[in-house]
């Protein structure tokens, strides 16, 4: 019995510690991100966000076009891919629940989530590039090719699997008994799934378009590849820019003096903070839209 | 009176329904009559709630649920008709309650006209709801919250809601699947009071498993043993002279 007793309080002693390590993880990064880039958080101070300028050669630093970047990159991603994650999410779970194409459809999206960004990129640069360039020529704009809207289009395309495969969880997670009753009121297969279907769902898609975001707002390697690299802040989406994420990987090892890496550092720490409130607010409104025995 | 009303108002023929290769329930025959309420009796998993989903086709829409055989509803086949025609002139309440859970108590009742898009005024639609939720014996405790979601409600509240849903679309038939089973004494009263108050209106199936609720509220039984109709006909001859031996033991309780 001694024995039970003490099974039972070591494991939630083990349990308890892998709860608080996992607390630490953040915790320490963001204690580490704080230390690294206090050097440019002296320099610069509140300045650091709004100016335009990136210029290592002067040692002026300013995150504005990086933070612009990353913002309109990842909502415009976001823009674009929501459509599409939500028709491919109504159609696996409403239409075609079963079947061939409903399998091949289902795995089509899952190799999209497991396609390494790298290979996003590649592809980008080799097809989607090209592709845009001759459409600026075609509209007699300045043929750049790379571009935030580029990035914005192979972020769409990495990020449909996260938002689709969410909201298609959720949906068809929805109670039968809710949607018989839908039914048997009269209501046709459209107005149920408009009445009661997505509105039951709204925090699950909601919760993948967050997801979805999340994802885009911290890609690297795919955006690196086509977005341009510029320090200069873009005016309209068929400019060349850069984002956070990106900037810090083209240009740590190039950073040779302290302020430099230090305002690297300070970048990190920015979408760290940017990716953290964006996921609180999106908390707070997947609150709003939870539902009480909506499920099965 | 008029012939018509003379007339079954609905008539089952050779109804069978199988969920894939399964016969649920096989070759049924009855007709109910304008304005009468019968009760659907049986031991459980004999069929019948399989049956009163067949009257309105919400049993073709279950995976694998196909049935064979004619339903008629005033002279017209209802297997040619629309099922969203069927369905707005046959109500149903479920076995297990289940309000919306994205819509409040007042969203709830006239939620058929809410799925159906039908636009009507505020004056119309607070006057449905009161007496709908009225009928149904909810409104004295609801009435003041009539904007909280109704899955906030307790289970047999939640059941008088749904109850209050269906009734609101003023069906020509009411199939109703236990619908006391989850209220207390009171309630079920007030529901039983409903049902016979309805009959003026509208004609009513159901189903339940409580002998002395069918003797109080029903004109006709039917009887079903595994799927299949065993008898049919006046509750009260049924209950005092039991032609089928099966009947007559699930009666007195000797199986069910
Ligand atoms: N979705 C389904 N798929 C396959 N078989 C089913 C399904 N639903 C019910 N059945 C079967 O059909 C038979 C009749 O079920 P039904 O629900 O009509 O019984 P019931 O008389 O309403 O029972 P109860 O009194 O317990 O509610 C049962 O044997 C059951 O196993
Ligand atoms: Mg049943």
């Amino acid at each position: 019995m001694n024995k039970d007793i003490f099974m039972e309080k070591g494991f939630k002693v083990i349990l308890k510690s892998a709860g608080i390590v996992i607390l630490m993880i953040p915790a320490l990064l963001l204690v580490t991100l704080v230390v690294q880039s206090a050097p440019a958080v002296k320099a610069y101070g509140a300045g650091f966000i709004f100016r335009q300028t990136w210029d290592p050669v002067r040692e002026i630093y300013g995150a504005l076009p990086f933070l612009a970047g990353t913002l309109v990159t990842s909502f415009l991603a976001l823009l674009i891919a929501f459509p599409f994650s939500f028709a491919v999410a109504l159609i696996l779970s409403e239409y075609m629940k079963e079947g061939v194409i409903a399998t091949i459809l289902k795995s089509a999206v899952e190799l999209l989530a497991g396609i390494p960004s790298v290979i996003y990129g590649f592809w980008g640069l080799l097809v989607l590039v090209p592709l845009i360039r001759k459409l600026e020529l075609a509209a007699g704009i300045p043929p750049y090719g790379v571009s935030i809207l580029s990035a914005s289009l192979i972020l769409a395309i990495m990020i449909i699997p996260y938002a689709s495969t969410m909201a298609r969880e959720v949906m068809s997670m929805i109670s039968g008994d809710i949607k018989e009753a839908a039914y048997s009121l009269g209501g046709t297969h459209w107005e149920v799934l408009r009445k009661v279907v997505i509105p039951t769902s709204y925090s699950g898609i909601f919760a993948g378009v967050l997801l979805a975001l999340g994802r885009a707002l911290g890609e690297t390697m795919a955006v690196t590849m086509v977005i341009g690299n510029t320090n200069k802040l873009f005016t309209n989406i068929f400019e060349p820019g850069n984002t956070m994420a990106s900037v810090i990987a083209n240009e740590f090892t190039e950073a040779v003096s302290d302020l430099y890496l230090s305002s690297l550092i300070e970048l990190g720490l920015l979408l760290f903070i940017v990716t953290a409130i964006i996921n609180f607010i999106g908390r707070l409104i997947i609150k709003r839209f939870e539902i009480k025995g909506a499920g099965k | 009176m008029s012939r018509k009303s003379e007339e079954p108002l609905l008539q089952l023929e050779n109804l069978s329904a199988y969920f894939h290769d399964k016969r649920i329930i096989k070759d049924i025959n009855f007709s109910v009559g304008r304005n009468k309420v019968v009760s659907i009796m049986g031991p459980s998993g004999c069929g019948k709630t399989t049956l009163i989903r067949c009257v309105n086709r919400m049993h073709e829409m279950s995976p694998g649920g196909t049935a064979t055989g004619k339903i008629i509803m005033d002279g017209e086949d209802l297997n040619k008709i629309n099922t969203i025609k069927v369905r707005r002139k046959i109500g149903m309440v479920f076995q297990r309650p289940n309000p919306f859970p994205t819509m409040t108590i007042y969203e709830n009742v006239i939620a058929g006209y809410l799925l159906n898009g039908i636009k009507i005024p505020k004056k119309i639609s607070h006057e449905i709801v009161e007496d709908s939720l009225s009928k149904a014996a909810l409104w004295d405790e609801v009435k003041d919250g009539l904007n909280k979601k109704g899955t906030y409600l307790s289970g047999g509240q939640q059941q008088r809601l749904c109850i209050a849903r269906a009734l609101a679309m003023n069906p020509e038939i009411l199939l109703l699947d236990e619908p006391t089973s989850a209220l207390d004494p009171k309630a079920t009263s007030r529901i039983e009071e409903l049902v016979v108050q309805l009959k003026e209106n509208v004609t009513i199936l159901m189903v339940t498993h409580n002998i002395a609720q069918a003797a109080r509220v029903s004109d006709d039984t039917a009887f079903m043993y595994l799927g299949e109709l065993v008898e049919y006909g006046s509750t009260k001859e049924m209950f005092t002279v039991p032609k089928d031996k099966r009947t007559e033991e699930y009666l007195t309780g000797k199986f069910g």
